[in-house]
């Protein structure tokens, strides 16, 4: 996709991608709702999210990744470029995350 | 085309890190525009990440957004998540449109770059349209709530199925003025006495008394008979809540439509602010000020702003409406 540009075939690629990701979520998230799932994906958790959660924020993730490398076109910067804007996004965030949801259990505390 | 992109920025062909002139080969426009984005997701990060945080704080509470969200513009009945779908495709779309802008932009075709620029901007204004519309519904309500004791909102029910205050009240939920219908008021001046809350609830009371098909559901998700819903709201409910505020929703705890107005509202203002971006960029294309600089860059400066507008929504889609 990357190394042969030529026309626009990549975009359309990427957009019918996006578009299925998309409506499968929409999709699942109604099925939820009407209760038509397995019961283990909306009630039984791990790390603290319904398997169905984790299972969305993933295809998020993918969509994102799409997004980032082809549209904004940073799969075609150097490589240096590239990883100088992942990898703050990829440490930061995440462990902002983790301090936040972790340590707010003291909110439950009653002083 | 890439030789005027060369001539603009100036080859220094050290190593990179030894003091080489351009090691990331990207214009100093460019870089600052990432870093902008750098900033701007965590921002976004923050702000979901402190939604995050409120929600699984009253987990069982919280309103179920396939339950919530349930309208679509000129269409009358429940869509769950269908509006918020269109809303989604509109603004992948529009990316599409932008990503198709850059490409001709680099190909130097000034009239292609006009066409998808344009479409890119049509895309963007239907969807703050979109979210305007979502926004007023939003406030307008949809089912009504019953407000406890504890600040919990609970709603009407038919048997297991959610229905609406209007529903019970016999009142058509589609009219101009069901909200004054349902609190019996003249206009929106002569509210507000003493004892209007107390008087809407046993209103509300009463017709449950009447219609035996009618029950509560608890916020926590649980369905109580039509006897225990009567005992429930005498011993425990305070006022009938129709749409939202900032103060109090009808749909679940009050911080929902805090945030829901804020992270969509911060949102829709970077997509405002992304349109009229585009629309400068726009009118610089049709006067030709790229032909002449020899370079589309600036179009694709803006379609990385614009991309990241999409992204953050893909985000806000998944955290606010699915999980």
């Amino acid at each position: 996709m990357g190394a042969e540009k030529k026309g626009n075939w990549w975009i359309w690629r990427v957009f019918w991608i996006l578009l299925f990701v998309t409506a499968f979520e929409v999709v699942l998230g109604i099925l939820k709702v009407n209760e038509k799932l397995p019961e283990f994906l909306v009630y039984d958790t791990f790390l603290g999210l319904a398997w169905l959660t984790h299972i969305f924020i993933i295809l998020t993730i993918f969509k994102a990744a799409y997004i980032v490398m082809t549209f904004m076109h940073l799969g075609d910067e150097k490589v240096t470029l590239k990883w100088t804007i992942l990898l703050p996004a990829f440490i930061l965030v995440p462990y902002l995350l983790f301090i936040l949801l972790n340590e707010a259990v003291y909110t439950y505390l009653k002083i | 085309m890439d030789e005027a992109l060369d001539e603009a920025l100036v080859k220094d062909h050290k190593p990179a890190w030894k003091g080489g002139d351009q090691p990331y080969e990207a214009s100093y426009g460019k870089l600052m525009m990432w870093f902008f984005l750098i900033t701007d997701t965590l921002t976004f990060s923050a702000f979901l990440a402190a939604y995050g945080f409120s929600r699984f704080k009253y987990p069982e509470v919280w309103p179920v957004p396939e339950d919530v969200f349930t309208h679509f513009p000129f269409l009358q009945g429940e869509h769950p998540l269908l509006f918020v779908a269109l809303m989604t495709f509109i603004l992948i779309m529009s990316s599409v449109t932008m990503v198709l802008a850059v490409n001709y932009g680099h190909k130097m075709e000034k009239n292609k770059v006009i066409l998808w620029l344009s479409l890119t901007i049509v895309g963007g204004c239907l969807f703050l349209g979109s979210q305007a519309w979502e926004w007023g519904h939003f406030i307008h309500g949809d089912r009504g709530g019953i407000e406890t004791k504890n600040e919990y909102v609970v709603h009407v029910a038919e048997g297991e199925k959610l229905s609406s205050v209007y529903e019970l009240m016999d009142i058509d939920k589609y009219s101009d003025d069901s909200s004054l219908k349902y609190f019996g008021l003249e206009d929106l001046t002569s509210e507000m006495q003493e004892g209007f809350d107390q008087q809407n609830i046993n209103t509300l009371i009463e017709q449950l008394k009447v219609k035996p098909s009618f029950n509560i559901r608890k916020a926590n998700k649980q369905f109580l008979t039509n006897e225990e819903s009567i005992k429930y709201l005498n011993k425990n409910a305070t006022k009938v809540i129709v749409g939202a505020n900032l103060y109090e929703n009808e749909y679940g705890h009050r911080l929902f439509a805090d945030y829901f107005y804020f992270i969509t509202g911060f949102h829709g203002f970077h997509v405002f602010s992304g349109v009229v971006l585009l629309i400068v960029i726009l009118i610089n294309v049709i006067k030709g000020t790229y032909e002449r600089r020899g370079h589309y860059e600036m179009v694709e400066k803006v379609g990385l702003y614009w991309h990241f507008v999409d992204l953050v929504w893909v985000f806000v889609f998944t955290f606010f409406y699915l999980v």
